[in-house]
């Protein structure tokens, strides 16, 4: 009776496993990306595309900007001259240990997109690597919207398409499918192979900055797993040695 | 016996406090000299590992205190400010909430390893109740802790949950403005839910837990064969069957330890949202009252309960069920009269009971995750039917029972049911309710018909004498 009893408890605890991921997503499929937060270079790529496309609307308020700068391999140099474009009430620019409060305040945010911008030190958690790749490789012209843009995997979004000069415009065409595909009408910078990288970049960034401890979580959690294999052997050997006398 | 003696002499700072204090006395009930049967199993792990996680969730919650802040307007950034700022402070925080969902792991199997092997019944009854209220204050702490982040989930969470008491006649709403402490929940709620969770619940689990264990040590632990090994005793009154709980279970437990820590640090370093069972995606939005969530399930260790609740149309019968679900294990002792003890040697009936309620509880756990859907719906109330009978079959199994009491029981049950089936009757949903109708049918026929014909499944086996290796 016990082996199977065990048995259909750990496959009921595994078969529990993948249940939350089904919730309620986005209508359309989404592409599948890659990230390596270990990968500084396009760690760096993908700051430099956040710090300039999308921290004027968007605050990251949790994270400091030289934490950022640490984690980057940045010199604090690099972090005042490319990262921090704000001053305080003083005039000063803002100093490289705050938070990264900069975006334009809500107010102003519903004002311009009906909407206040949200805060993005967490998207990665909350909407996934996949969706922030999609959505952000997705826009479409739509005159029918206030800001001539729309979005298949965010439908009627407030925000408008920043990224427009290096992507170019596209429009939704439908496939032969039935279903919809993009396409670029007129080019941006980047052809579409150089976008999808710099995307990607730019979620690798987002994805690190949801959490930065990460890489170092994993690289702990290797030493503690092979010191707990040590701990479990001699606990083991002990156990055996005290049996010895039970019978 | 050669420690007693040894006790006795000692002198220095030993005996010193044992003139003053019974440290050496404490030392030998509970552990030295407490006689534990020899074959315990792997289900015997629990208890000390319960214990583990307890120290676990005490020590990083006293460091997380330190940080966190609570008030609505700071809580959520006080998280993310262990998460980044505090040295270690991530580990401390995912080792909290990795512990609360290993907590309910372990206290879940614990309970099973009650049911499998009848530890709950004489002389255990007590040890049991204190162990029933363990879990429901374990509940309590949980869901006060959960509100504490003050997430999108967290405060959906506890809206569902807190307006549940809404439903109560005349004095629901009332009573509802008066838990929260506002009008709606806010930050009066989280203060009280804060204070709840670091002090006051933790305090009453403390207690409970003594309870627990000091009954647990007044009658001795029951085990795998059922047999009580105080019954067979030698010359100086030792259980023959029994050996010190130290060092033999203190370094087998360590074992346990081991095995426990790289479950939950696997958890902690490589997966601490568990693909979101253990922490919510949309956890990670701070609350918003203005903006409701798609879908606001609970968290795991309470789907199973949770479905019981959306099972029943009514608000308040649900909330009344819910209860019930709970409150039912307070009378297991009672309803379970057969004198076998151990899984091992009750009858095949009994034994596919204990396996169909696994598969109950933990079906009813993954529907309470999911969006109600008519299958889902349908499956949620015919799993909750089946969640009930088996108490229902744990009182029929106390004994064989005869052909006619089986099959006219068989009937009443079944017709019940299907009498409540002909009244919400729908020929667009026919073929669902019909399949539907045959699990809890099935459950009954298997347990209650077969053994009318097949006398050999109801029949529990002889208990040895002794316990077996």
């Amino acid at each position: 009776m016990k082996p199977p009893l065990i048995a259909i408890l750990a496959l009921a605890l595994l078969a529990l496993g993948p249940v939350s991921l089904q919730a309620a997503g986005p209508s359309v499929p989404l592409d599948r990306v890659k990230v390596d937060v270990t990968n500084q270079a396009s760690l760096q790529r993908g700051a430099r595309l956040y710090f300039n496309y999308c921290m004027g609307c968007h605050s990251t308020q949790y994270m400091r900007y030289n934490r950022v700068g640490r984690d980057l391999g940045l010199t604090e140099n690099q972090v005042i001259h490319s990262m921090i474009f704000t001053t305080d009430e003083e005039g000063e620019l803002v100093n490289p240990g705050s938070l990264i409060t900069n975006a334009m305040t809500s107010a102003y945010g519903e004002e311009a997109f009906g909407i206040e911008p949200p805060d993005l030190t967490l998207v990665a958690r909350v909407r996934g690597e996949d969706w922030l790749y999609t959505f952000l490789r997705s826009f479409y012209v739509d005159e029918s919207r206030p800001l001539g843009v729309n979005n298949t995997v965010f439908e009627n979004v407030g925000m408008p398409h920043p990224l427009w000069e290096l992507q170019g415009w596209q429009e939704k065409r439908a496939d032969a499918n039935g279903g919809v595909r993009l396409q670029v009408v007129d080019p941006g910078r980047m052809s579409g192979p150089e976008y999808d990288r710099a995307i990607r970049d730019l979620v690798t960034f987002l994805s690190y900055v949801a959490e930065p401890m990460q890489v170092d979580r994993q690289r702990i959690g290797i030493y503690v797993m092979l010191f707990l294999l040590v701990f479990l052997a001699v606990a083991y050997l002990l156990k055996k040695e005290y049996w010895k006398d039970v019978h | 016996m050669a420690g007693h003696t040894a006790d006795k002499i000692q002198g220095g700072v030993l005996g010193w406090v044992d003139a003053r204090f019974p440290l050496s006395q404490l030392w030998n009930e509970h552990l030295a000299q407490y006689y534990a049967p020899k074959n315990f199993n792997f289900w015997y792990y629990f208890g000390s590992l319960a214990l583990l996680v307890l120290v676990i969730q005490i020590v990083t919650g006293i460091f997380l205190t330190m940080f966190f802040k609570p008030d609505a307007e700071l809580a959520f950034a006080s998280v993310e400010y262990i998460m980044r700022d505090v040295e270690w402070g991530w580990l401390i925080r995912y080792m909290h909430s990795t512990g609360a969902s290993f907590f309910f792991v372990v206290v879940y199997l614990h309970m099973f390893r009650a049911l499998l092997y009848g530890s709950y019944k004489k002389p255990r009854e007590l040890i049991w109740i204190f162990g029933v209220l363990i879990y429901i204050v374990l509940m309590a702490e949980a869901f006060a802790g959960y509100l504490l982040p003050w997430g999108q989930m967290s405060y959906w969470g506890a809206q569902v949950i807190v307006n549940l008491f809404a439903t109560i006649p005349y004095i629901g709403p009332e009573l509802v403005t008066w838990i929260r402490g506002d009008f709606l929940l806010s930050d009066a709620t989280l203060t009280r839910f804060f204070a709840l969770h670091v002090i006051a619940l933790p305090l009453v689990l403390l207690l409970l837990i003594v309870a627990h264990i000091i009954a647990l040590h007044e009658v001795g632990s029951n085990n795998p064969d059922g047999v009580e090994i105080k019954a067979n005793k030698d010359e100086n009154g030792i259980p023959r069957d029994g050996i010190r709980f130290h060092p033999y279970y203190t370094v087998k437990d360590l074992v346990g330890v081991g095995v426990f820590l790289i479950a939950f640090f696997a958890v902690v370093f490589f997966a601490p949202e568990m693909g979101g069972l253990f922490l919510k995606p949309a956890n990670m939005i701070p609350a918003n009252p203005l903006v409701t969530p798609d879908l606001i399930p609970p968290v795991w260790y309470f789907t199973s309960f949770y479905s019981i609740l959306r099972a029943v149309p009514d608000p308040f019968l649900g909330v009344v069920a819910m209860g019930a679900a709970v409150v039912i294990l307070f009378f297991v002792p009672w309803l379970d009269q057969n004198p076998v003890k151990s899984i091992r040697y009750r009858s095949f009936a009994h034994k596919l009971n204990l396996a169909v309620l696994v598969v109950t509880f933990v079906t009813l756990g993954y529907l309470g995750l999911q969006q109600v859907t008519t299958l889902y719906g349908e499956l949620t109330l015919r799993f909750g039917v089946m969640y009930f009978l088996f108490f229902w079959l744990l009182w029929f199994h106390s004994r064989e029972r005869s052909a006619v009491f089986s099959l006219v029981s068989f009937a009443v049950l079944v017709g019940i049911y299907t009498f409540y089936d002909f009244t919400r009757f729908d020929p667009a949903n026919a073929q669902l309710l019909i399949s539907a109708w045959l699990l809890p049918t099935a459950y009954l026929f298997a347990t209650m018909v077969v053994p009318v014909f097949v006398r050999n499944l109801g029949r529990d086996r002889p208990v040895p004498e002794r316990v077996t290796a």
